[in-house]
């Protein structure tokens, strides 16, 4: 694989990692907010 | 809303950063295109230190005021931590096959150091999976996170201790970084990749703290109903009641006399 193969796969793993965990986050937060128990507003 | 608007902002600094990590820099004379994998790791290296000091100090705050926001606090930065040490490992494999000819070499006191700290750091992440109780777990993990955080300084002091392949260290040493021989784009791209990666970081820890309190708010929940249960089910005639939940030391008793609670988190902003 050249350099700029790696190069690709550095980034794209990497970048790719974050936005994978930043919409993973963001479903589990919506997940546990709509299991909020009633009476409770925010947390 | 102003979460939103650090996102927002943060996605748009991680595309310009990489962008000009990517376009904006010449190749370098002696490592050419593979220079550029540098940016992203020592970014996402610098806030693996970041998140498990940040996972640290959370614990201490816990061990001193008992009060499960710090606690939220840490196992965010935890999770986060995990996740730039894999990134961080990951870039410096890609950055490693091209400019040392191997991936990975376990005599490299960093490379090595650094595997262990994301061992360590996932074993704090499975550690708080062993009780759902949140004061033994939070104080469980503080002292994992404590004694885990031995490791950061060894990490970074690693490559001036011992010798191996891996260089000196890049960041904490704006003698090497802000040089003024140092070529002006290369300084740039690793300090917007920097900036971006933390406003990124501060974001990812934000939401993750929310998370972490939701979860608590509803462990709160489940436990407060199972008391409501046993109290009714005593209430009954010919019924007799378990105890829901024995006292535990260290924790002030519930106001309706039921399991005892840490102090409530109060409410999150969003």
């Amino acid at each position: 694989m050249s350099d700029v193969g790696f190069v690709i796969a550095g980034y794209g793993v990497i970048l790719g990692g974050l936005a994978a965990y930043a919409a993973l986050l963001l479903l589990r937060l919506a997940r546990e907010r709509q299991h909020r128990p009633p009476g409770d507003n925010g947390a | 809303m102003k979460t939103r608007i650090l996102g927002v902002a943060a996605l748009l600094a991680v595309i310009a950063a990489a962008l000009f990590g990517l376009y904006g820099v010449p190749a370098d004379l002696n490592q050419g295109d593979a220079q550029r994998i540098m940016y992203p790791h020592v970014a996402s290296a610098w806030l693996a230190y970041l998140s498990f000091g940040v996972t640290a100090l959370a614990g201490i705050g816990w061990l001193i005021r008992r009060d499960l926001r710090f606690d939220a606090v840490a196992v965010a930065s935890a999770e986060i931590g995990v996740l730039f040490t894999a990134l961080a490992i990951w870039g410096g494999m890609m950055w490693a096959r091209p400019v040392w000819g191997v991936f990975w070499q376990w005599e490299d006191p960093r490379l090595t150091t650094t595997a262990l700290l994301l061992a360590l750091y996932v074993g704090y992440l499975l550690l708080r999976r062993l009780s759902d109780d949140p004061a033994r777990r939070a104080t469980r993990a503080a002292v994992v996170g404590l004694v885990a955080a031995v490791d950061i300084p060894i990490v970074h002091f690693s490559v001036i201790w011992w010798r191996g392949l891996h260089q000196p260290p890049t960041f904490l040493s704006p003698d090497k970084i802000l040089h003024p021989s140092a070529p002006l784009p290369f300084v740039l791209a690793l300090v917007g990749m920097l900036g971006a990666f933390t406003l990124a970081w501060t974001w990812l820890l934000i939401r993750r703290y929310q998370l972490a309190r939701a979860e608590l708010a509803r462990e709160d929940a489940v436990r407060g109903g199972l008391v409501r249960r046993a109290s009714a089910a005593a209430a009954r005639p010919g019924v007799a009641a378990r105890p829901a939940a024995a006292a535990r030391p260290g924790l002030p008793a519930s106001d309706d006399g039921g399991t005892p609670q840490p102090k409530a988190p109060a409410e999150a902003t969003q």
